[in-house]
């Protein structure tokens, strides 16, 4: 069994440009390590979409799809669980500043719900400022959980 | 694969049936500019057909949203027709089910227009 866990444990690491085209080839990158983990298809579908909301995120509004700033994208697996870390090198935000979505008074805003639907399709999801600067987030999906 | 849009008359009501994803870029665009379009023209009573729409992302929610207010704000209305599974789960996850009117029969969608 060890042996196994062992075998399947695997880290992919990639630095992607920022593009909509790299939004495309990380959500096909996670999906490929998803599914060796054995995900079913609605949690292949809420995998693919929190990576493609979060490279959003660092392509649109954190790297401004500057040409000189990288998004990096790091897809772990283990017997248990798939870790997707995906980094960008914007200027940050506060995260506790965005409005809430679901408040009343937001619910016709145009934009603003990718977070809300990372955190609603991610068992677990971590967001943090890297060094020197840029934001990094971390969505954790564990294989046991899978419905 | 983008989203296909194609319209049909039922009534005075507008059908749009929408085909494949509706995410940022080329899908989203699309939607956006077809639904202007068509409120542009005067059209008021909007009809979405999503039961072939496979993907929405929250670009693509935005778009739907943005599609509601300009209609509303003419006097008019979008309501929604043929969820699938997953864009019912994005709507009871956004709260936007509070929003949209939802109809799983042609027929009752378009008569509740009158």
């Amino acid at each position: 069994m060890a042996n196994n866990e062992a075998a399947e444990a695997r880290t992919v690491d990639q630095v992607l440009d920022s593009t909509l085209d790299s939004v495309d080839s990380a959500e096909e990158v996670v999906l490929r390590e998803a599914q060796e983990l054995g995900f079913d298809e609605d949690d292949l579908h809420r995998i693919g979409m929190s990576v493609r909301e979060c490279m959003v995120n660092a392509v649109v509004h954190g790297n401004r799809y500057n040409a000189r700033k990288k998004v990096r994208l790091t897809v772990s697996r283990t017997a248990d669980r798939l870790t997707v870390v995906i980094g960008d090198e914007g200027e940050g935000f506060d995260i506790a500043a965005l409005p809430d979505p679901l408040a009343n008074e937001n619910l016709l805003r145009h934009s603003g719900r990718g977070i809300l639907l990372i955190q609603a399709f991610m068992d677990e999801f971590q967001i943090r400022a890297r060094e020197p600067k840029g934001t990094e987030v971390k969505m954790v999906k564990y294989v046991a959980k899978a419905s | 694969m983008s989203v296909k849009l194609t319209t049909r008359q039922v009534g005075d009501v507008i059908v749009i049936d929408a085909v494949g994803r509706i995410t940022l870029g080329e899908g989203a665009s699309t939607f956006r500019d077809t639904i202007r379009d068509l409120a542009a023209s005067g059209h008021k009573k909007m009809l979405l057909n999503l039961g072939e729409v496979s993907y929405i992302d929250s670009s693509g929610i935005g778009e739907m949203v943005s599609g509601f207010t300009t209609v509303a704000n003419q006097g008019g209305s979008v309501k929604l027709l043929n969820l699938t599974k997953r864009v019912k789960d994005l709507l009871q996850i956004t709260k936007l089910y509070t929003v949209f009117e939802v109809f799983e029969d042609e027929a009752a969608a378009v008569r509740s227009f009158a």
